[in-house]
């Protein structure tokens, strides 16, 4: 099992080595780096070259750790007890198995994704160590073991919004995702719009990268952005002259609303623009 | 096999382990990688740096370690010949620099001690014994004496060989100086100790002891009770200090500001310049609007926690005079006020950037610290787990004597 990207996912070299070593190793990969340089996605075209299937636990900040292995459902349990189901008998009935329970029992290893790991509580990954490092929990109310008999290759994302704790990042591996340079900007590109124009390629790029350059934007656009205005770019039928002749001294480019997520930056854009025509 | 980079990554502050290290290990020995030199560095990378702002010392330990190394590759892990592994650094150091670079606090002292150095130091330097220039007994620069030096710009690869650890170019090493003993993570763990739990609201939660007490009481039917969910309401004002003297701990009143507003919902931020007087700010450039302490003070009842953070080192008369203040004229000394905030507001700690063993030689830390009864801490992790203790502690009840 060897990772290379895929056809929709370019994967720099670097990319590549983490990925496999967690594969090998059997350890999970912590992937970090800024919005929209396609965390999730890897995750979800790791399992694609890979052909297993995949399953996700989207993290919020009400997780909890014990919802990814099992829960308990006792109100059930109360009203089927009330209506005299002979179900009650077997408290095996009322434990629902989480997402790392279904990871853990596949028929086939799978790509295990807990995506947003920063979202949870502070203390969430802290109490998933056991689980991710030996892939087994004990389940108390049957008393019974579930150890994964595959183990699932686990990839965890993070946004940075809180600090991991020192003894889950020593179980890990680690990627930062670099925001891609010219070239690889223009092969990610390339695997999702094929038939662009090479002209419009290059001037999109060009004022793409201006943009990025603006100081104190709240959130600078990224990859993602970048594949979504030059699809708006495409099905707008802009021409590349015209974005040639943008400057962005003195105008917005056309449809920036794929790019500028916030009014906020759209006022920080502004005031740039007032302050250089003073100049 | 690569106990001395492990060491030197250590040197150079990246907080790595030996389970990090017997994983880089294992990878190796799995023939998780092509052998060449890429490939080699990013599986490094992965296996042993789990933050990226590591990254740079990474790179720079990884440089200063393998130089030279890359033409083994083409021979292939298993070939590296031993004395490469057993430690570049012997080859390149005899036994005796590389004990007088450990006697000097090893390669993290030295930057550090070079960082103060570049700051002290105007201008180019030639045969001296200190600063950082050519052909001295200084251990900073270029083809000087010193035998446990730190080199400074390019020369010819031979000529590094003779003297000084390997040089780096113009690297960005402010970061190796970064202080990890305090982080928003343990700030953060810090600020826990002071939730408060309750439950009000709408009951939106099932109780299930209370329906299993109550479908009891009921002969069995079922009886289901709700109740309000769990939070967090402890309720925080926090007044900072800004400018002047302030400006060296920017960092850290800024990664307490960004932990206490993740943790707490209820929370109002106010900025002052060294002592409070009869108005605080909203912005913490003090430009924008005005809020009269006044109005703080009847706005917000006693049991919300009020954090001040500053350094409380001001000129004695900006805390007893009437007109004292650095930037306008005050009516009433800025010690009226602060007794005011403090009988408002029982639940009151002052933190002090300030380190602690300075503090009695500063008169006017003396008094606020004397107007607070003792409630200042030091901006520290201790520190601040103390504050918050006192801080959870309920009302500060004064005990009422009889008549």
């Amino acid at each position: 099992m060897k990772f290379e990207g895929t056809e929709r996912y370019i994967a720099t070299e670097d990319l590549q080595v983490a990925v496999n070593a967690a594969i090998t190793l059997e350890k999970p990969l912590l992937i970090k780096g800024e919005p929209g340089t396609g965390k999730t996605m890897l995750a979800h075209e790791v399992a694609a070259a890979l052909n297993l299937p995949l399953i996700t636990w989207y993290v919020k900040s009400t997780t909890t750790a014990q919802q990814g292995l099992y829960e308990y459902d006792a109100v059930s349990r109360l009203r089927d007890s009330q209506l005299g189901d002979p179900k009650v008998k077997e408290v095996k009935n009322y434990i629902r198995p989480g997402i790392l329970w279904k990871a853990f029992t596949a028929p086939s290893p799978t790509v295990l994704l807990i995506d947003e790991i920063d979202k949870a509580d502070i203390e969430f990954p802290n109490d998933l160590l056991l689980e991710l490092d030996r892939m087994e929990f004990y389940v108390y109310e049957t008393e019974e073991t579930i150890k994964a008999e595959n183990r699932p290759i686990v990839v965890v994302t993070s946004n940075n919004e809180k600090e991991l704790p020192d003894a889950f990042l020593r179980r890990c591996f680690f990627h930062y995702i670099s925001f891609p340079d010219k070239d690889t900007m223009k092969q990610i590109i390339n695997v999702h719009y094929p038939n662009l124009h090479e002209t419009l390629l290059k001037e999109a790029m060009e004022v793409f990268f201006q943009f990025r350059e603006i100081q104190g934007l709240k959130k600078r656009p990224s990859t993602s952005e970048l594949l979504d205005w030059i699809k708006l770019l495409m099905t707008e039928n802009i021409p590349a002259e015209y974005l040639a002749n943008v400057d962005l001294s003195k105008e917005l480019p056309p449809l920036y609303g794929a790019m500028l997520k916030n009014e906020q930056d759209i006022h920080a854009f502004e005031r740039l623009r007032f302050m250089q025509r003073r100049v | 096999m690569f106990v001395d980079f492990f060491e030197s990554l250590r040197d150079v502050g990246v907080p790595v382990t030996l389970r990090e290290y017997l994983g880089f290990l294992g990878a190796l020995e799995k023939r998780v990688i092509p052998p060449e030199a890429d490939a080699f560095y990013y599986l490094a990378r992965t296996a042993l740096v789990k933050d990226e702002r590591f990254f740079d010392a990474f790179d720079k330990a990884f440089a200063h370690f393998f130089k030279g190394a890359e033409k083994f590759f083409v021979l292939g892990i298993d070939e590296i010949p031993p004395e490469w592994l057993n430690g570049p650094l012997k080859r390149i150091f005899s036994e005796e620099e590389l004990e007088r670079i450990m006697g000097k606090g090893g390669w993290q002292a030295l930057l550090a001690a070079m960082q103060k150095l570049r700051e002290e130091q105007q201008g180019r330097h030639e045969g001296g014994n200190r600063y950082i220039g050519t052909g001295g007994t200084s251990p900073y620069g270029q083809g000087g004496q010193a035998r446990d030096g730190a080199k400074v710009g390019d020369e010819e690869a031979e000529e590094r060989k003779k003297r000084g650890i390997r040089a780096w170019e113009k690297r960005e090493y402010k970061q190796l100086a970064k202080d990890v003993t305090i982080n928003t993570r343990n700030i953060k763990l810090a600020l826990k100790r002071l939730r408060r739990f309750t439950r009000e609201g709408v009951p939106d939660e099932l109780d299930i002891d209370g329906t299993i007490r109550e479908t009891a009481r009921n002969g069995a039917m079922f009886d289901v009770e709700m109740r309000p969910q769990r939070k967090n309401r402890v309720k925080v004002l926090l007044m900072f200090d800004i400018g002047g003297s302030m400006t060296p701990h920017v960092k850290r009143c800024e990664q307490l500001f960004y932990s206490s507003r993740t943790e707490f919902k209820n929370l109002e931020t106010f900025y002052f310049h060294n002592c409070i007087y009869e108005n605080l700010w909203r912005d913490d450039s003090r430009w924008g609007d005005k809020i009269k302490t006044y109005d703080i003070l009847h706005k917000y009842n006693s049991d919300y926690r009020v954090i001040i953070v500053g350094d409380a080192s001001m000129s004695p008369y900006e805390v007893l005079q009437v007109g004292g203040s650095v930037d306008h004229f005050n009516d009433e000394p800025g010690m009226n006020w602060l007794l005011r905030l403090k009988e408002s507001f029982p639940h009151l700690v002052w933190l002090n950037p300030e380190p602690q063993d300075q503090w009695e030689y500063v008169e006017s830390i003396n008094m606020i610290r004397g107007l607070f009864d003792n409630r200042m801490y030091p901006l520290t992790l201790d520190g601040l787990h103390q504050a918050m203790t006192l801080l959870r502690r309920s009302a500060h009840t004064p005990t009422l004597v009889p008549h």
